[in-house]
């Protein structure tokens, strides 16, 4: 047993690597899925029904549909329509359209339930459109929705493991990896565990220091 | 796509199944039993349970799936892909399950639990009795909400070789070289799956979702 997780440890480079791969994925898949999924939220929320309705369509059909499908029609059906991407690339792009779908549900959950106060107060001081939903609304909206985010955050993390079947070099790859190269399965998916459970509790711990904050203010 | 092909996909989306519903009749109740040592603050299982909990819940089911299926041969246990499948599905939503039947516990009102004791009964008692009838009717929209999120998860057994819906849709594009339908028929066998649990949370949440708010 000892001997395994020395041989583990001999490789920790590479498990480095794919650890930087599992957080830069999805560090930046949720970057861009709560930049994109703040806009889904203003289109669900809007007023003319078509829009809404679409935008709800949208969120619909990527809530239903589980990651590495998605992954795979970005993966190999993409490219049937013209579009190339690398694995790595296909990882994050199935990534962002997935949690954007996600994000603007929770984002749309907390602004439904802002107090129309607030907001009220905010017009009678002028502001207006987009004035008003970036400076009055949102921040409000992310002190609130930030637990929600961080359990999608967790999630990411955890879905990038699916992207290990389409070859994406990241933590559950190259654990698989080590452990066909040297056949030391324990030793090496423990490892891969233990190093999600860290990062996993690295989010938690934000997590936590973002609702101080948000208690806080209040 | 042949009708061949079709029936393939039928095939895996019932493996999907079979193989969710195994890990939720064992999860549901296993995690029931965590929450409860939890609750119960049973000295040194409930430490044991907390890191069981907060481990199994930030690990991959891929990675706990390749985990136990390669794994259990070097300590002597040869199980095969289906039983580590529903394995690491069953280890995965207890630790998820734990948490919704958790909630309604910490939530459910003390005064009746004092009422229950003060007229004689035995703490069993009082759990079969009084706690559980409610708390399985406040617990169940969020059980019901854990096993989406299970099926949607599912796909992750296909790396120890099982050939549910998704792994099949990967075959049979792999044959045709046309890749899309059917990709397109498993996303929209799943959106039926999905749709059912959804369905059924809708269904519990009404019937059941007001007692369990006043509780």
């Amino acid at each position: 047993m000892i001997r395994e997780f020395a041989i583990v440890w001999a490789n920790s480079g590479q498990l480095l690597n794919g650890l930087l791969n599992t957080a830069g994925l999805a560090v930046l898949g949720m970057i861009l899925s709560v930049l994109l999924g703040s806009l889904l939220a203003v289109l669900l929320m809007a007023r003319s029904r078509p829009v809404s309705l679409s935008a709800q369509a949208f969120v619909d059909l990527f809530r239903c549909v589980p990651f590495l499908l998605l992954a795979y029609l970005v993966y190999f059906g993409l490219p049937s329509l013209g579009l190339n991407f690398d694995n790595w690339t296909s990882g994050l792009v199935a990534i962002v359209f997935y949690n954007t779908a996600y994000m603007a549900e929770i984002l749309r959950g907390v602004w439904r339930g802002l107090p129309r106060d607030g907001i009220e107060a905010a017009t009678a001081f002028g502001f207006q459109g987009w004035r008003l939903f970036l400076r009055i609304i949102l921040p409000q909206v992310f002190l609130i929705a930030a637990p929600m985010m961080g359990n999608q955050m967790i999630q990411i993390i955890k879905d990038t493991a699916f992207l290990s079947i389409i070859a994406v070099p990241e933590l559950t790859h190259v654990a698989s990896g080590i452990q066909s190269q040297y056949y030391v399965p324990f030793a090496a998916f423990l490892a891969a565990v233990l190093l999600y459970w860290m990062i996993c509790s690295l989010v938690e711990a934000g997590v936590f220091a973002v609702e101080r904050l948000a208690r806080e203010r209040r | 796509m042949t009708a061949a092909a079709f029936m393939t996909l039928l095939q895996g989306a019932g493996v999907t199944l079979a193989v969710s519903f195994a890990g939720i009749l064992l999860g549901v109740p296993i995690g029931l039993g965590i929450a409860l040592v939890r609750w119960g603050e049973v000295p040194v299982l409930r430490r044991v349970a907390a890191v069981y909990v907060s481990l199994i819940r930030s690990t991959p089911l891929v990675t706990l799936c390749l985990l136990i299926f390669f794994a259990s041969p070097s300590i002597g246990i040869d199980i095969g892909p289906v039983s580590a499948a529903v394995l690491a599905m069953t280890l995965n939503t207890s630790a998820f399950n734990s948490e919704v039947w958790r909630g309604g516990l910490v939530s459910f009102p003390k005064d009746q639990l004092e009422a229950a004791r003060s007229f004689g009964m035995r703490p069993s008692g009082a759990f079969r009795r009084i706690v559980f009838p409610q708390l399985w009717r406040s617990a169940l929209p969020g059980l019901v909400n854990e096993m989406t999120l299970l099926i949607k998860g599912s796909p992750a057994i296909a790396v120890v070789g099982i050939v549910e819906v998704t792994r099949a849709a990967v075959r049979i594009g792999a044959t045709t070289y046309e890749p899309l339908p059917p990709f397109l028929v498993a996303t929209v066998l799943y959106i039926a799956l999905v749709f059912g649990f959804v369905c059924l949370q809708r269904v519990s949440e009404r019937t059941y979702g007001r007692a369990g708010a006043s509780a």
